[in-house]
């Protein structure tokens, strides 16, 4: 529970800010390339409606999360390491990496797609806001756009990305949090390893889960 | 009892522990002691299972616990209470969670006993009142002794030391000795104390191990400590004029 929130509540203000500005950024740039008599103007609330869902809110929050939660997780597990709390654990008989990791990844597992909903709820929300505040488009067009031709496949697509981000930003960070050796320089060093190499398998992973669901 | 026999411990190319032989018997401060790099705390990490030896074997009462699996082993951890250098209590948790850790993890006592021997535990190491503080708010001494409060709150039959005294002033640091050795005698302990501290060896070295570059080198008292010829044991021994002033007058 204790991960849940530190992961979850924790992670709230940021994914709030970037998903309204993304929702609203991406809603004024597809309003401007398709700035056209011959194109309906409730197309980019559809268009901006699909990449919210299937790409921004999944991604973009799945890569801010790598910075925000997977460096704590690997900078807590690393100074838990070199300050020799983990062998304590295990001189007791407890199973360290179960004992530790299990939790964040089982709340990684649930607060990540969490913050995802938030985030499509927020982007879609922004970029209301932008055709309030811009005119580009008028906010019955984006509304309907929203409504238009919706597919359900790209909820689903969302749900798996999410929770294989969150499998993947948790497991990755962890592990090379366990597996720090040496002190301070080497905690900082775990943390941005973890991050890296969370952020390159969160995108390795949209392209396979992308290509094969869509 | 504890036996080690002919324990080897390699890491990569470099070998560190050469077929260590010792016996570490109850109710007796075993000091482990040596320079830097001569494998001291190695040596200590294969006893607790931290480290698997290359080879060799240690012995926990005539039982191999080099030969158990995990689980296997998790009785003999049951009577192991450890005190590291940096202490290592867990920072997320009170000073009283930390000295029910063990508790909740080896036993189905209601709270309130578990409470009473967290403040039996404290009160034994002189920190009553301190339950609800965060080791990040206590002194190097304080965590130290928190640290022994942990060890010693599953009555174990084996106590480990590493580095009792690293950090401390010399005040807190023979405080902390005589803690040690109360305990060892109080309950009966295997206690083995790794320190290049000679205030602690002339203190309460009841047996004393001296390693050099990864090998036995001398094993002995305190009391032949002065008296021995052993070239590398003098000059890690005495090595400073102040021991060498004393020797002089033994």
């Amino acid at each position: 529970m204790r991960e849940m929130v530190s992961q979850g509540i924790g992670s709230l203000g940021i994914i709030c800010i970037i998903s309204v500005f993304i929702g609203a950024v991406a809603t004024i740039q597809v309003a401007f390339q398709l700035n056209s008599p011959l194109v309906p103007q409730s197309i980019a609330g559809s268009i901006s409606r699909d990449s919210t869902i299937l790409e921004f809110s999944p991604t973009i929050s799945a890569l801010v999360l790598a910075g925000r939660i997977g460096s704590s997780i690997a900078s807590q597990i690393g100074t838990m390491r070199v300050t020799e709390q983990i062998d304590a654990l295990e001189i007791m008989g407890v199973n360290a990496p179960g004992y530790l990791i299990s939790p964040k990844i089982v709340s990684g597992l649930s607060m990540i797609p969490f913050l995802t909903i938030i985030s499509v709820l927020l982007g879609l929300g922004g970029g209301y806001m932008a055709c309030l505040v811009t005119g580009e488009i008028s906010p019955t067009d984006y509304v309907s756009g929203l409504r238009d031709g919706f597919n359900p496949i790209i909820v689903t697509v969302c749900a798996v990305k999410s929770i294989s981000f969150g499998f993947i930003i948790t497991s990755v960070c962890a592990y090379f949090g366990f597996y720090t050796s040496g002190g301070a320089l080497e905690v900082g060093q775990s943390a941005t390893k973890g991050v890296v190499y969370s952020c390159i398998w969160i995108l390795f992973a949209d392209l396979m889960i992308s290509s094969v669901l869509l | 009892m504890i036996e080690v026999k002919d324990i080897y411990k390699t890491f990569g190319e470099n070998e560190v522990l050469k077929g260590i032989t010792a016996t570490f018997k109850p109710g007796l401060n075993n000091l482990i002691i040596g320079t830097s790099g001569s494998g001291k705390t190695t040596l200590l990490k294969c006893i607790v299972g931290l480290h698997e030896p290359t080879s060799g074997d240690v012995f926990y009462d005539s039982q191999n616990f080099t030969d158990m699996h995990f689980r296997a082993r998790v009785p003999i951890r049951k009577q192991i209470g450890m005190l590291f250098q940096n202490s290592a209590l867990f920072d997320s948790m009170t000073v009283e969670e930390n000295i029910i850790f063990p508790l909740n993890l080896f036993t189905d006592q209601p709270r309130s006993e578990k409470l009473d021997r967290a403040n039996f535990c404290l009160k034994r190491v002189n920190l009553e009142g301190k339950n609800k503080l965060y080791p990040s708010e206590l002194s190097g001494g304080m965590k130290k002794r928190v640290g022994i409060a942990r060890a010693i709150s599953m009555q174990p039959n084996y106590l480990f030391v590493d580095e009792p005294n690293s950090g401390l002033d010399p005040l807190t640091a023979i405080l902390i000795d005589n803690l040690i050795n109360e305990i060892t005698e109080e309950f009966n302990t295997t206690t083995v104390i790794v320190t290049h501290d000679m205030n602690s060896v002339m203190g309460i070295g009841d047996h004393v191990l001296f390693l050099n570059n990864g090998e036995k080198w001398w094993e002995g008292s305190k009391d032949q400590i002065a008296h021995t010829d052993n070239k590398e044991l003098n000059e890690f021994v005495f090595a400073s004029k102040f021991m060498r002033a004393a020797r002089a007058k033994l």
